[in-house]
């Protein structure tokens, strides 16, 4: 009888991560060969991908389809804002605090929203989202409905000096990004990942086999909460100005996410990081024609959801069993790999 | 005396809320759709009613003849066109088709018309109030929405207990394949009940707008408020949408009362309870 | 010309091939029994003849016409009518407006709600009454009926047994036989051998999606039909 090896990777896998270190290192010493605006573009790239892998995480995989994430957004900026701001606390340590203290507030919050199940989850997350909102807005020591702005001596607390701030920000925003990249990763290669895919493709079956579907969701609720609160300080630490209206936006931090998701192939690793350049490539092409490129969004959307429902990148891994990221196992024979089928990860969510 | 007043004007609210629920309830009760693009509709039918009454004089009211039949045909094609096919796929597709249709109508009336506000106008009806016993002074176009709710009901009951497209309707929400089994044409049919939900659409939205400012954002948080009507009530049941409506727009004037500003959170607040106490609403009748 | 003809039907559930290389022949006013263990494929059978699940176009021929991809409404409109297993009455509705359900493929016939209440007298009484308040039986002639109204050539008749006490099935076959005397095709599904049989003039035994035996049911063979219905 032959051995037989599980295997992580693929040859695909191996070759793009060959690909992807100088690819990095551009991106890391871009500070030092490229200007502000490239700065800031990349680094708005860099959490638009971010924001798209958690929400992928918890609706691709999780099968927890949330419009109301911009809550988190929200509560990781207001964070910020009030420790920096109010409390005087120093910026780093307020930054770290952001992201725990979303997480937090997403517990009881879960005991809501968990109640509920499908469309009602979904709305049921946008309702608490607004509520956050219009709280924030009638709270005097958050500024009320105008909100608050960070003071230039917070913002010396980074770096004193202009550059340098710049180019720490776009730092810890690429920093942040990849460290998210890589817990949804290592998350999804790890047991549980193994058991949310299971949920996602059925949960009644996975629970039957003893997977605890409860608490695989509930903690890729909080784990996904607090990174996107994390995420939220640092976006609206580097714009500067926070009101109940931007930091709470389900136009800005969700419905162009779930778009990015969708286009780019939810329930897999690289869909979001398709769907965030196609979203920004047509933002930048679209720039002269006001909101068309969000429309242009939209329709796409439409089209994939209708045509193409796993999305361009579960459409490559039908078409050619391109795993870049793999996070399945394979059964290895003897001397060499036997593809036991592709590990296609397209969510068939819950009839409801 | 006061908090009765503030009893009255909340239910006189919820008029409008039911009516902003009908269209909602109706598609979620025949086809299962909840359709996150709803808001924007009413935001729509108000914009086309803009533009009636900019090219023929008629008031809001009266454009209704035009802005009805406009949005049923709206709502018939993005059922048949679109809406259809994503049904049998499981929650993703309707949530999210709907979704980019709620995108796109936002930002094409924001290309459109701009980010102005605009009201409809019909006169001196806005103002005017009638005198209750008791001291309480009622306006005037908030009973007759009121009104107008009660009537769309009825006119829903009518037409689901005792009408043959009522009684197809009726089969399709319990068991849609066997539906089809008895001859009757599914996607047809759920293009008629999107179709006849826009009109109750137009009726909220022209309604609405002579009332409130509308912007072409405005879709969203009347979504908010239709579902939050729909769920209270419960899902299935007609008259739980009036319910529903009442106790949203209660909740809202008693929110109000305390604190102008406090209106739509206390509206929201109430939701979540109801939702966390009493998941089906008060009054459910559809299976999930 | 048969009335009704498959020829090398199959039929699936996604990947899931459930019936493979099914020809079966009803003449018009004949009553043919098909029989068969659980999971050989007769529900599926009907639900391809009805137009519930999709198959190619030439393998299902009524009167000589192509219907294998219609849709099942546009079926029923051309003159096959199912009851469906377990009945499927609509729970919202009255026993009444169930029977009227079936009017809404518009077809002209003998059959309207004064001549199904003749053949089911307890059916008026409960007319009024929510579908889902009647016993098995009374549900089980409501659905005949309800098939009825859209006066069907072809009835499909899936499990009319299912559930039911001896005495009422006995009398649905005996409902039956006066619906067969009016000239309407029937197509039986049945678990209950003897009905089947007793009820028809030619049966087909189905077996794991295959075709294992088709014969008269005068003067036939027990034992072929044992060895076809257990796959011996």
């Amino acid at each position: 009888m032959e051995s037989v090896r599980v295997e992580r990777g693929t040859r695909a896998s191996r070759i793009f991560a060959i690909l992807a270190v100088p690819a990095l290192a551009a991106l890391v010493t871009l500070p030092w060969w490229g200007g502000a605006g490239d700065m800031r573009l990349i680094a708005e790239m860099a959490y638009f991908l971010a924001l798209a892998q958690l929400w992928n995480l918890l609706a691709g995989y999780a099968g927890l389809v949330s419009v109301g994430q911009q809550a988190y957004v929200g509560l990781g900026a207001y964070a910020l804002f009030y420790l920096t701001g109010v409390l005087n606390m120093n910026v780093y340590l307020a930054l770290m605090i952001a992201g725990p203290f979303a997480g937090l507030i997403s517990i009881p919050v879960s005991f809501a929203v968990f109640r509920l199940r499908g469309a009602y989850f979904a709305v049921g997350t946008w309702v608490v989202a607004e509520v956050f909102a219009l709280s924030a807005s009638l709270i005097g020591v958050l500024g009320g409905g105008s909100g608050l702005s960070l003071t230039p001596a917070i913002l010396r607390q980074v770096s004193p000096d202009r550059a340098t701030r710049d180019t720490i920000l776009y730092l810890m925003t690429l920093a942040v990004s990849v460290l998210v990249f890589a817990i949804a990763y290592l998350l999804l290669r790890s047991r549980h990942g193994l058991a949310l895919t299971a949920i996602r493709d059925s949960e009644p079956a996975s629970a039957s086999l003893g997977v605890n579907t409860f608490r695989a969701k509930f903690i890729i609720y909080i784990v996904t909460a607090a990174c996107t609160g994390l995420v939220g300080g640092l976006i609206f630490l580097q714009k500067l100005r926070l009101s109940p209206e931007a930091g709470f936006s389900v136009n800005d931090w969700t419905v162009v996410v779930i778009f990015m998701v969708v286009i780019g192939g939810i329930g897999t690793i690289e869909g979001p990081f398709i769907g965030m350049l196609v979203f920004i490539v047509l933002r930048e092409l679209f720039a002269d024609y006001g909101t068309i490129y969000l429309m242009l969004m939209g329709a796409i959307a439409i089209a994939v959801m209708l045509k193409a429902p796993s999305g361009i990148w579960g459409w490559v891994i039908q078409r050619y069993d391109l795993q870049l990221f793999p996070v399945g196992r394979r059964l290895a024979l003897g001397a060499g790999p036997v593809t036991t089928g592709p590990y296609s990860g397209q969510p068939e969510m819950e009839q409801l | 005396m006061e908090w009765v007043n503030t009893i009255i004007q909340g239910i006189l609210l919820g008029g409008i809320y039911a009516l902003f629920a009908i269209g909602l309830s109706l598609s979620f009760g025949i086809m299962r759709l909840v359709n996150i693009a709803h808001g924007d509709l009413i935001v729509l039918s108000a914009y086309v009613a803009l533009i009636v009454g900019q090219n023929t004089g008629l008031d809001p009211i009266s454009s209704l003849v035009i802005v009805a039949p406009v949005m049923f045909a709206l709502g018939y094609a993005l059922q048949r066109g679109l809406l259809n096919s994503t049904l049998s796929g499981g929650l993703l597709p309707p949530l999210l088709v709907t979704f980019g249709i709620s995108v796109i109508i936002q930002n094409g009336l924001l290309q459109g018309f701009g980010a102005y506000t605009h009201r409809l106008q019909e006169g001196a009806i806005e103002t005017a109030s009638v005198q209750l016993p008791g001291g309480i002074s009622v306006g005037v176009y908030p009973l007759m929405v009121f009104a107008v709710a009660v009537c769309a009901i009825a006119s829903l009951q009518i037409l689901f207990y005792s009408t043959r497209l009522g009684r197809a309707f009726r089969a399709v929400s319990d068991d849609a394949d066997t539906a089809e089994l008895m001859g009757i044409d599914n996607r047809k049919l759920y293009a008629v009940a999107l179709g006849i939900a826009m009109i109750f659409t137009a009726i909220a939205g022209i309604l609405f707008a002579i009332r409130a400012n509308f912007d072409p954002a405005a879709g969203p948080i009347r979504l908010i408020l239709a579902f939050e009507a729909v769920i209270i009530g419960g899902l299935g049941s007609i008259w739980g949408t009036l319910l529903g409506g009442v106790v949203l727009g209660v909740s809202q004037a008693v929110g109000a009362a305390l604190s102008p500003t406090w209106q739509i959170l206390a509206g929201h607040i109430a939701f979540l309870i109801i939702l966390i106490v009493r998941p089906n609403g008060l009054f459910p009748r559809t299976r999930d | 010309m048969s009335l009704l003809r498959t020829q090398n039907l199959a039929a699936f559930y996604g990947d899931f091939q459930a019936l493979f290389d099914i020809n079966v022949s009803v003449e018009e006013g004949e009553t043919v029994a098909i029989i068969g263990a659980n999971g050989a494929g007769k529900t599926t059978f009907l639900r391809a003849v009805a137009g519930a699940l999709a198959t190619a176009p030439d393998t299902v021929l009524f009167d000589g016409q192509p219907i294998g991809d219609k849709t099942a409404h546009e079926i029923v409109r051309l003159g096959i009518a199912m009851v469906p297993e377990g009945r499927r009455l609509f729970p919202s509705l009255s026993v009444e407006e169930n029977l009227l359900l079936g009017t809404h493929s518009e077809r002209a016939g003998p059959w309207n709600l004064k001549r199904v209440y003749e053949l089911f007298p307890r059916l008026r009484e409960l007319r009024r009454l929510p579908a889902p308040s009647l016993s098995g039986g009374q549900q089980q002639m409501a659905a005949l009926g309800r098939a009825l109204m859209s006066n069907p050539r072809l009835l499909l008749c899936d499990e009319l047994s299912l559930g039911l006490a001896p005495v009422v099935i006995r009398d649905i076959y005996q409902c039956l036989g006066a619906i067969t005397a009016e000239g309407t095709t029937v197509v039986l599904v049945e678990q209950d051998i003897s009905r089947a049989l007793d009820a028809s003039v030619r049966f087909y035994c189905f077996q794991e999606g295959r075709l294992a035996l088709n014969a008269p049911t005068k003067n036939f063979d027990h034992a072929a039909l044992t060895a076809a219905y257990f796959g011996l």
